[in-house]
């Protein structure tokens, strides 16, 4: 129905807050909303739902492994190799996964087919549900450098017919381009800092790059200025909620509560800002 | 020379302002490298003038060759990154730059070509040398970038003689946040005390572990989470990890942010008490574990 995403480029902006309070505000509403936490790196939105997870399994990226009765030493795995993950030496090709891609070059282009592929995995996909939210969920092992192939893992179990809310991880490298990509709408929370307002730049250029659509949250809205809010007049995003700092709400994070289910006001705020996100959505499509 | 690493696995923690901060308590001692080239941002607090840039450029990209190319499609069919579109036309934000289209295509009609993915920088502060750089939009390579900003700051900090690296890493438990650990003496993490704080502590913790970098643990805004700050307490005394100090919250780092100094330069008092407590701590913690 609509995929959401949730990003920032400062970390620690409130994006799991946001997504989190977004979804369970829409919950007495509608039948059809999942949370997908793309912060595979730094997973934290089950920490808030509690879910009873259904679902788990490893997801890994293809690694080539060499059979050595047939390799000649040729090298020319190792001269295709981008990625400097295969070195071939006398006797001997030694690869090194971690640095692997997964792209198969190498297995495809061996001239003896010296080279089959295998899954190494590099962390766990989960699904299940916190009532009537359905959840999903990435979880990157500790160690592992190249968290895009999980992202596109969980990206896989987004239902179609859905309003799927994507928690994505902060920057604006990689790893948020595969969560945020092929999304409807971005909402870039960020706050009113010189730093928040540097990433939130940063931020707002790679949605125009991906040619999405974003509106802006402002969290702790009262700490800084308001530099953020006149650059957001300027760059023409719309401002779809603030979010002002209170002691009580920093209380409730910590404790890994949501806001919205302790109060209706809240809950109200939250519904109103999916209004404007989808409002703003069709201003945006219209040619 | 030490390399110091701070890190936090989750954003926002103020590794930075923290950065800033430490190196205005050692001015001239040390060389600072902002490791978080996505979204870098040491270089707005720390009065930081800009004499060196550079290209970075580690990534290719393939372009195809229309006059060339007769449309067989393998291109598509071996493309695992989704980034060959159906007019065989590449997108080049989801180009890996793997080459493999273009060594496969019976016709040699795809060219992998160089692209600029970002630049780097020198940069001078009142504190010594910073090294940063900033990653182009929606590129890849950040670890590499990292490995670059970080040994330019290495070099940096042995020619002239300093006593101290200081890297503020990005956060993540990712590539660049390994890239950023690599070689380090002793990381400080960052905590936050809420229940996600402690979840990333423990990720970035394994991190650590796994590149056997030893870690020591300073809560910041301990005062906004007294309860998970004592479960993060306890959590280090039971990981053996040292607790270099607490840090309350305070909304002079805000304010100093706003005036675009440290908050070090901005305030005195007990603040800034804790704060160079917390470096001092760091410091013995990371001279006696490295010898």
């Amino acid at each position: 129905m609509i995929n959401l995403a949730i990003a920032s480029g400062k970390g620690g902006t409130g994006k799991t807050t946001v997504a989190v309070n977004l979804a369970l505000a829409l919950i007495p509403d509608y039948d059809n909303v999942e949370l997908l936490d793309c912060d595979v790196e730094e997973p934290n939105a089950h920490l808030f739902l509690k879910p009873e997870f259904e679902l788990e399994k490893a997801v890994g990226i293809p690694v080539p492994a060499v059979d050595h009765d047939r390799c000649t030493f040729c090298g020319r795995c190792s001269e295709v190799c981008m990625f400097n993950a295969l070195a071939v030496l006398k006797d001997q090709v030694i690869i090194l996964e971690e640095l692997c891609h997964g792209c198969g070059s190498c297995a495809y282009l061996c001239p003896e087919k010296a080279i089959t592929e295998y899954n190494r995995p590099i962390g766990t996909i989960k699904s299940g549900s916190a009532g009537k939210l359905k959840f999903g969920g990435g979880y990157l092992n500790p160690g592992e450098a190249m968290s895009p192939p999980l992202i596109n893992a969980v990206k896989k179990m987004i239902q179609p017919d859905h309003i799927s809310i994507i928690d994505a991880p902060p920057g604006t490298s990689c790893p948020v381009v595969s969560a945020v990509s092929g999304c409807d709408y971005c909402l870039l929370v960020t706050e009113p800092t010189p730093f928040g307002l540097n990433d939130l730049d940063l931020a707002s250029q790679m949605v125009s790059k991906l040619g999405l659509p974003a509106g802006v949250v402002i969290n702790r809205s009262d700490l800084g200025d308001d530099r953020g809010e006149k650059y957001c007049r300027h760059a023409g995003l719309p401002v779809l909620q603030k979010i002002p700092f209170d002691k009580e709400l920093a209380g409730l994070y910590a404790r890994g509560e949501a806001v919205v289910s302790h109060n209706r006001e809240w809950r109200r705020r939250f519904k109103a800002l999916f209004s404007g996100i989808t409002g703003n959505k069709k201003e945006v499509s219209r040619p | 020379m030490k390399i110091l690493t701070v890190i936090s696995g989750k954003g926002g923690t103020g590794k930075t302002s923290l950065v800033a901060s430490f190196a205005s308590l050692v001015p001239d001692r040390l060389v600072l490298v902002d490791g978080d080239v996505d979204a870098a941002n040491l270089s707005l607090i720390t009065g930081a003038r800009e004499f060196e840039s550079h290209d970075f450029s580690a990534s290719k990209v393939a372009v195809v060759n229309p006059e060339t190319c007769n449309s067989c499609g393998l291109c598509l069919e071996l493309c695992r990154f989704q980034a060959v579109a159906g007019d065989f036309s590449i997108d080049p934000v989801a180009c890996e730059g793997c080459s493999f289209c273009a060594f496969a295509c019976p016709r040699e009609a795809i060219e992998m070509q160089e692209k600029v993915s970002g630049r780097w920088f020198v940069s001078r502060t009142p504190y010594g040398a910073l090294v940063h750089a900033r990653l182009g939009i929606a590129e890849e390579n950040s670890g590499k970038l990292v490995t670059i900003v970080r040994n330019k700051g290495q070099e940096l900090a042995k020619a002239s003689g300093k006593d101290y690296l200081l890297i503020d890493g990005p956060p993540g438990i990712g590539c660049p946040v390994i890239a950023a650990l690599s070689g380090a003496d002793a990381a400080l993490i960052i905590a936050e005390p809420t229940i996600p704080g402690l979840h990333d502590l423990e990720r970035i913790l394994s991190v650590c572990r796994h590149f056997g970098i030893t870690a020591a643990v300073c809560i910041n805004r301990y005062d906004l989470g007294p309860e998970q700050s004592k479960s993060i307490e306890a959590y280090c005394l039971k990981e053996g990890l040292v607790m270099v100090g607490k840090i309350p919250f305070d909304r002079a780092f805000v304010d100093s942010m706003v005036q675009g100094i440290a908050v070090t330069e901005y305030t005195g008092g007990a603040l800034l008490n804790r704060i160079s407590g917390v470096w001092d701590h760091f410091l013995n913690v990371a001279e006696q574990l490295s010898g």
